[in-house]
């Protein structure tokens, strides 16, 4: 789960990471007023879940109250990779004298968390660590000793000469990581990490990204998830707890298991058509998962037709047929529809198909061909 | 001969009266599996089916039992404990079939368990067969048949496609493993080929990895530098979009995208066979018997 910036460093400041103050508004009103209690140049930050925001045009300085209010109209109407920008973080402008980058992230081949921190930081960060690797160090840990003081100070000396700054970066680096660990995070990042012409350390941009699977035992941060800024039939599909991602083709698909799904429509390609979605209705499904999945799909105006894919697993297909009989009783389908299933009690569920007007295919192969031959009107292979 | 399991396997199930697993207990019992004890902390001295004695702890149940294999069905959050109890107790190897064990949990488990000197199969993940001996976890029975044909995989119904379709072709199976997609698991693709690789039993193998990563590269490295058996690859995902990204991070720590076609090019590098879609394998096989 992706949590907004002005999130992200509420649970930083309270782990003690030296953060400037900052105030949300969902307004242009709110944000000249933010600005104008705050005084002199503010920066006004568009909270949305997405990169790019600066190169986006969603992050401005404004020198003025007036200005604020002028810039937070626009910010506040845009889409950044559509998604669109609904509050906006107003935090006066900081005076910067450096810009370093640190971040600590799950790393699948050391199975750690690992800290990742550079003194070329700033919004190219990722072509640092493609043209210079060796401006970034890369520091797993123990998680049975979490992070050591020295470990800390290595990395601190890594990104500052000055051994104050070394000590007050060393500080904020190992308050980081217990903020990582407190909040189940899979990221948690500060991009810049400044230092001022006073040469304090400060953090100027907070992210971070929470495991899904701690969501369950940690509703402090389950609470902060912000529905209005997800795309809403990924919030829906959340809801029917399906994975739901929008693609732009036309062949709709509903498969049971990731694996699976993706390679279906990559055989929906192979076979020359496009797919209109990956859609996993996951393990143990049942009937009203179905009938959540065809609305998903039914309400995408592109989609030409349908195709279920399902290997009975853990999956019974009865529940699926079941699924499929209901859900079209309900809304009867404007488009053509192919199903296959193979697997846990596939004979009931192709004998409650066909009492009820469907067919249903057992290969793969033979399905996929079907569905991309109706969707293009058979101009496909 | 096989991989990991046999007729040998004694097993464990951890959660075994709960839904999942004493639905697949019963599964793994129909397949002849020998599942020798249960665990469900409260439940012990009671009887699974009848039969299958349950203990309070894995401890009690392997020593009264001998159980040297352990198979887990509890609920995520009490998945690592599950799985450094087992480790803990001296079975040698356990499968955790949990979905949704949160990934900070892994980082400990991961090295108490390599501690112990167990190995770890998952978390979410399938388990494995070897068929005609032995079930561990939820892998359709019916659909596999024994022969030369190892299979490993990092998903559930990807696998059992394949499996089907291998074994309607007449290309029985040695051992079937899902490693699981998990960021963090206990068992790579690189420990099962290097298993493959040893047991004479298996001839030929088959790949199915996923987008993301880099797993599947460096089993492709692992499988020019270390393989005299023939692999055959498969990437699924070939067509998905660019994932959401992970902020800068993910892509800085890999320094890579993780693509299919990265992916593919690696298989390729590396003298394997490559299939485009899951039917492609029953030729790629057929002509590397």
């Amino acid at each position: 789960m992706n949590i907004h910036e002005y999130q992200a460093k509420e649970i930083f400041r309270s782990v003690g990471i030296p953060i400037p103050p900052g105030e949300v508004a969902s307004t242009a009103e709110e944000a000249e007023q933010i600005a104008r209690k705050f005084g002199g140049t503010v920066v006004v930050k568009a909270q949305v879940h997405s990169g790019g925001r600066g190169k986006a045009g969603g992050v401005k300085l404004a020198k003025t109250p007036a200005e604020a209010r002028e810039i937070a109209s626009k910010i506040l109407g845009m889409r950044i990779k559509d998604l669109p920008v609904l509050k906006v973080l107003v935090t006066p402008a900081a005076d910067i004298a450096t810009e370093a980058y640190a971040g600590i992230i799950v790393d699948r081949a050391s199975k750690r968390a690992v800290f990742m921190v550079s003194p070329a930081g700033g919004i190219d960060i990722e072509e640092v660590a493609a043209s210079t690797p060796d401006k970034i160090m890369k520091l797993p840990v123990d998680p049975r000793y979490g992070v050591q003081p020295f470990e800390a100070m290595r990395m601190g000396f890594f990104l500052y000469d000055d051994v104050k700054q070394a000590r007050a970066a060393a500080k904020i680096l190992t308050q980081l990581y217990q903020a990582f660990q407190e909040s189940g995070a899979s990221l948690a990042e500060i991009n810049p990490l400044v230092t001022t012409p006073a040469g304090e350390v400060v953090a100027l941009d907070a992210k971070m990204v929470v495991d899904d699977n701690e969501l369950g035992r940690r509703a402090e941060i389950d609470a902060l998830r912000d529905e209005s800024a997800e795309a809403p039939s990924e919030v829906d599909a959340r809801k029917a707890n399906l994975t739901f991602i929008k693609l732009d083709g036309n062949v709709g698909c509903i498969v049971n298991g990731a694996g699976l799904a993706m390679a279906t429509m990559d055989l929906v390609k192979y076979y020359g058509g496009e797919p209109a979605n990956f859609l996993d209705i996951g393990g143990s499904s049942n009937p009203e998962k179905v009938v959540h999945a065809l609305r998903i799909i039914t309400s995408d105006p592109n989609v030409k037709a349908i195709l279920f894919n399902i290997f009975g697993g853990i999956t019974r297909t009865d529940d699926v047929a079941n699924g499929i009989v209901t859900a079209t009783r309900q809304n009867p389908l404007r488009v053509p529809i192919v199903i296959r299933l193979t697997g846990t009690n596939e004979e009931i569920a192709v004998k409650i198909l066909e009492e009820n007007g469907f067919t249903a295919l057992t290969d793969m192969d033979e399905a996929v061909q079907k569905a991309v031959q109706l969707a293009t009107g058979g101009k496909a292979a | 001969m096989s991989i990991f399991i046999d007729s040998g396997t004694t097993l464990l199930v951890q959660g075994i009266t709960g839904r999942d697993g004493s639905f697949h207990a019963k599964q793994m019992l129909e397949y002849g599996t020998r599942v020798v004890a249960g665990v469900t902390p409260g439940k012990g001295g009671q009887r699974f089916e009848g039969n299958v004695p349950i203990f309070d702890t894995v401890a009690d149940a392997v020593e009264k039992t001998g159980a040297n294999t352990s198979v887990i069905y509890v609920p995520p959050p009490f998945a690592a404990d599950a799985m450094m109890e087992a480790a803990s107790a001296g079975i040698r190897l356990v499968v955790c079939i949990t979905e949704g064990v949160p990934v900070l949990d892994m980082t400990r488990v991961y090295p108490y368990v390599k501690e112990k000197g167990a190995r770890l199969i998952g978390p979410n993940c399938p388990g494995l067969i070897t068929p005609g001996e032995s079930k561990v976890g939820i892998i359709p029975g019916r659909i596999c048949t024994p022969g030369p044909v190892g299979v490993v995989s990092r998903s559930g119904t990807l696998t059992y496609e394949i499996v089907y379709q291998l074994t309607r072709a007449g290309l029985g199976q040695s051992t079937c493993v899902g490693i699981g997609g998990d960021p963090i698991n206990g068992t790579s693709f690189i420990d099962c080929l290097d298993a493959f690789e040893k047991d004479p039993k298996t001839k030929v193998v088959c790949m199915m990895g996923e987008i993301g990563g880099t797993d599947e590269q460096e089993a492709a490295e692992f499988v020019r530098d270390h393989m005299t058996k023939r692999v055959v690859g498969f990437i699924a995902g070939q067509t998905a979009p660019p994932g959401r990204r992970m902020g800068h991070a993910g892509a800085i720590i890999s320094g890579s995208a993780g693509t299919a076609a990265e992916k593919i090019q690696a298989f390729k590098d590396a003298g394997m066979g490559v299939a485009q879609r899951p039917k492609d394998f029953i030729d790629l096989v057929k002509e590397r018997m």
